[in-house]
């Protein structure tokens, strides 16, 4: 077998142009290395670091976008120390936070029981995984779109359905509409969106588990309680936190969706982070302040996410 | 016509033709809002394509995403758009970012006066700085925020009877702000014809323009000034005066009142809608809309009748439409001026008209038979002699978007007093006028 790769590698290197050859043959494998990783680096250059590094210069500027005539000044820290001291601000970040701790626990939660059900092995559990995992399938546009119709206090279905359970009046209570409600509305929505992706990366955990640890842990007449704490959960939970740092991010940057459910109402209980970032860029074209927004929310993220990875690395490692 | 007449007209027409036809042709993009008057500005703009031999596209964008993408493609000198029917607060920033072109010029040549068009449209729509005669664009499209109802059971004898016995007057259209609270409070809730219907739908919408839009219909009506003198950025006692804060409090009860369950994010589309489905009695939008509504096979014709916003202290309405103008990176300046001259003639104001635009020009407006010329046009003369419009400086939309927040934190979200709304909002503009260098 080997005497055949030698032979098609010398037929190849035979093939090969000898100017070519010649030029390749003069580079090292740090060099060719290069080579290959250049174009990637440029673009990684040119597509990301360029625009952070210039948002960072710009937020220290009162630069407006929409302005290019008017003189641009250097402000120092004033845009980061508004932000810093800005309530508003603070309240979106509030928002944010609910929205991000109660998907993140529901989804994980409910994904976690729906892949354990399906990984049961029952007749049609292939039919069940393709429509659980259908609105994940579905545009955030769409997705926003149908269920404010859901959620319309006179003919949407879910005020139907609650009215039928508690037997209120579905006219009486508004999910996009109410201060108290709308918070719980999009938890609700991007749950039913996105619990079916947390359940595909639970499903791939608990199908990598052998067989063999269960039927060890039986002959140990371990209880089906005590394998599901000491062999399952520990053995999913690396797909689990993977789970809640993608669901994390995504949702900490999360603007399709809530915008097409709410737009960031009620007055302002839904106006999450990015949605009122977007408002100050390009809206308001403050675009001088609204690159120090972008830097405080880029390192909260980045900070956040790297102790993620440090402590899920760590648990990957037991 | 007599022969010379038909003559001359002919010689006309040829002396057009070869003018077209030595001019190069060119392919015009106008932009606009995506609405009932654009499908008749197409219309119109057929008469202009064969005048001329320029093609005509069109552009229109959906009113909630207009002023985003509108400002979006100015700003980035994009070439999209040839003409731009933009809103009237975008002047001071189309003319101060260079966006538009000065047409003071071309007007003097070509004979246009703005004296043959309403003052306060030109006023709003035209200059910058505002009542200065630097003029930006042509008034294309007059219109003001105005009310709709349904006649017909306003005519209902055990309606009518219900409501006199109720308030001890007759059922009509209100002559007042708070006259209108009563009617709608008074069809709120009521079974017609089987069916609960509601007061009124109103502008509550958040993301662009829409509860701004409908709370100053109410401001207004109070009293509200910007600033205690024009031009002098000074706010306080004028934005957050006792009248201001009785007015945002009525539109707040207005809304808590009166209007159809879920109303918490509505703007023009959601008005008409309540209007058509029959949710509502009573409902507020824009004049463009009316001729329209009017034609509505179900809830038109004999269905419907307008009135114009009610005074409370003062007569006064919210300012609506948009001048045309020529965008300064477009390379087919002289073929979109060509336009605007073509649009400019009173005969082609009159056919703007009869197709269902809002003309703008004296000839129209002060024909004789213009009042009666549709059920809605002698509302919309005495709405236009009072319009007001919002901040129209080139930070309109920082200016915009605080008063959308301050607005609907209070009205929809039920946060704070409107005192607290008032005052905040002043805060916020402040800021954004020393900014600007302003204050």
């Amino acid at each position: 077998m080997t005497d055949v790769i030698a032979t098609a590698a010398d037929r190849a290197a035979r093939a090969t142009p000898p100017s070519v050859a010649r030029r390749v043959r003069g580079l090292s494998d740090r060099a060719i290395a290069w080579l290959f990783v250049a174009p990637t680096i440029f673009l990684l250059l040119a597509i990301n670091i360029f625009p952070l590094i210039w948002t960072i210069r710009l937020s220290f500027t009162n630069f407006a976008a929409n302005r290019p005539n008017r003189e641009v000044d250097w402000v120092g820290l004033r845009n980061y120390e508004r932000i810093l001291t800005d309530g508003d601000i603070w309240l979106s970040m509030q928002a944010t936070a609910h929205f991000l701790f109660w998907t993140i626990a529901l989804q994980v939660l409910i994904g976690f029981a729906l892949a354990w059900l399906i990984n049961q092995k029952f007749r049609g559990d292939d039919l069940w995984t393709t429509i659980i995992v259908l609105p994940m399938m579905l545009s955030p546009a769409v997705v926003g779109n149908f269920w404010t119709f859901l959620y319309q206090p006179q003919i949407g279905l879910f005020n139907y359905a609650v009215a039928w359970v508690t037997g209120a009046d579905p006219s009486s209570f508004e999910m996009l509409g109410s201060v108290t409600l709308a918070p719980w509305a999009i938890v609700i929505v991007d749950t039913w969106m996105w619990t079916p992706f947390v359940m595909l990366i639970c499903l791939a955990g608990l199908r990598s588990i052998p067989e063999s640890i269960y039927e060890a842990a039986e002959i140990d007449r371990a209880s089906p309680w005590r394998q599901f704490w000491t062999i399952t959960v520990p053995m999913v939970a690396p797909f689990l936190m993977l789970a809640v740092l993608f669901r994390g991010i995504e949702n900490f940057k999360m603007f399709d969706l809530v915008v097409q459910l709410t737009g960031g109402g009620p007055g302002s209980v839904t106006e999450l982070a990015s949605i009122n970032l977007k408002r100050e860029a390009f809206e308001k074209w403050r675009t001088g302040y609204s690159s120090a927004y972008a830097v405080i929310l880029f390192v909260t993220i980045f900070g956040l996410a790297s102790i993620y990875v440090k402590a899920l690395n760590r648990v990957k490692a037991r | 016509m007599t022969t010379r007449r038909l003559m001359s007209s002919a010689a006309v027409a040829a002396l057009t033709l070869s003018a077209a036809g030595a001019a190069q042709a060119e392919n015009l993009t106008l932009c606009w809002a995506a609405w009932d008057p654009a499908n008749a500005l197409v219309e119109l703009s057929k008469e202009f394509e064969a005048q001329s031999g320029h093609s005509m596209s069109f552009e229109f964008v959906p009113w909630p995403n207009f002023a985003d993408r509108m400002l979006n493609e100015l700003n980035s000198g994009g070439q999209l758009c040839d003409l731009l029917i933009g809103d009237s607060q975008w002047i001071g920033g189309g003319a101060e970012n260079g966006h538009y072109v000065k047409l003071n010029d071309f007007f003097d040549r070509e004979g246009i006066s703005m004296d043959d068009f309403a003052p306060a449209t030109v006023y709003a729509y035209s200059t910058w700085p505002k009542g200065a005669p630097n003029y930006y664009a042509l008034p294309a499209m007059g219109d003001a925020n105005g009310w709709f109802y349904r006649k017909d059971w306003f005519a209902r004898p055990e309606i009518r009877e219900a409501f006199k016995a109720e308030h001890g007057r007759e059922l009509a259209e209100p002559t007042s702000q708070r006259e209108l609270m009563e009617i709608a409070r008074f069809f709120q809730g009521r079974e017609i014809d089987g069916q609960t219907r509601y007061g009124v739908s109103i502008f509550t919408e958040r993301g662009s323009e829409g509860i701004t839009m409908g709370a100053t219909g109410a401001l207004y009506a109070w009293g509200f000034k910007y600033e205690n003198t024009p031009g002098s950025y000074d706010m306080a006692g004028a934005v957050n005066s006792p009248e201001a804060v009785e007015a945002l409090e009525f539109y707040k009860e207005l809304y808590q009142c009166c209007t159809p369950p879920g109303y918490t994010n509505a703007y023009m589309e959601q008005s008409l809608d309540a209007f058509k489905s029959g949710q509502v009695a009573m409902a507020m939008n824009w004049f463009a809309f009316f001729p329209g509504l009017y034609a509505d096979p179900d809830t038109g014709g004999e269905h419907i009748d307008f009135f114009v916003n009610p005074p409370q202290n003062v007569p006064a309405s919210t300012l609506g439409g948009q001048g045309i103008s020529v965008v300064a990176y477009s390379e087919k300046q002289d073929a979109a001026l060509e336009y605007i001259k073509w649009f400019a003639q009173p005969e082609v104001q009159a056919k703007w008209w009869a197709l269902g635009g809002y003309s703008a020009h004296n000839s129209v407006l002060n024909d004789p038979g213009f009042p009666d010329s549709q059920p809605f046009a002698a509302d919309f003369l005495k709405a236009m002699e009072n319009v007001q419009d919002f901040w129209q400086e080139p930070a309109y939309a920082s200016l915009l978007l605080a008063m959308q927040k301050r607005l609907h934190d209070y009205v929809v979200a039920d946060q704070g007093t409107a005192q607290e709304a008032l005052d905040m909002l002043i805060e916020d503009w402040t800021e954004v006028f020393e900014d600007e260098g302003k204050l």
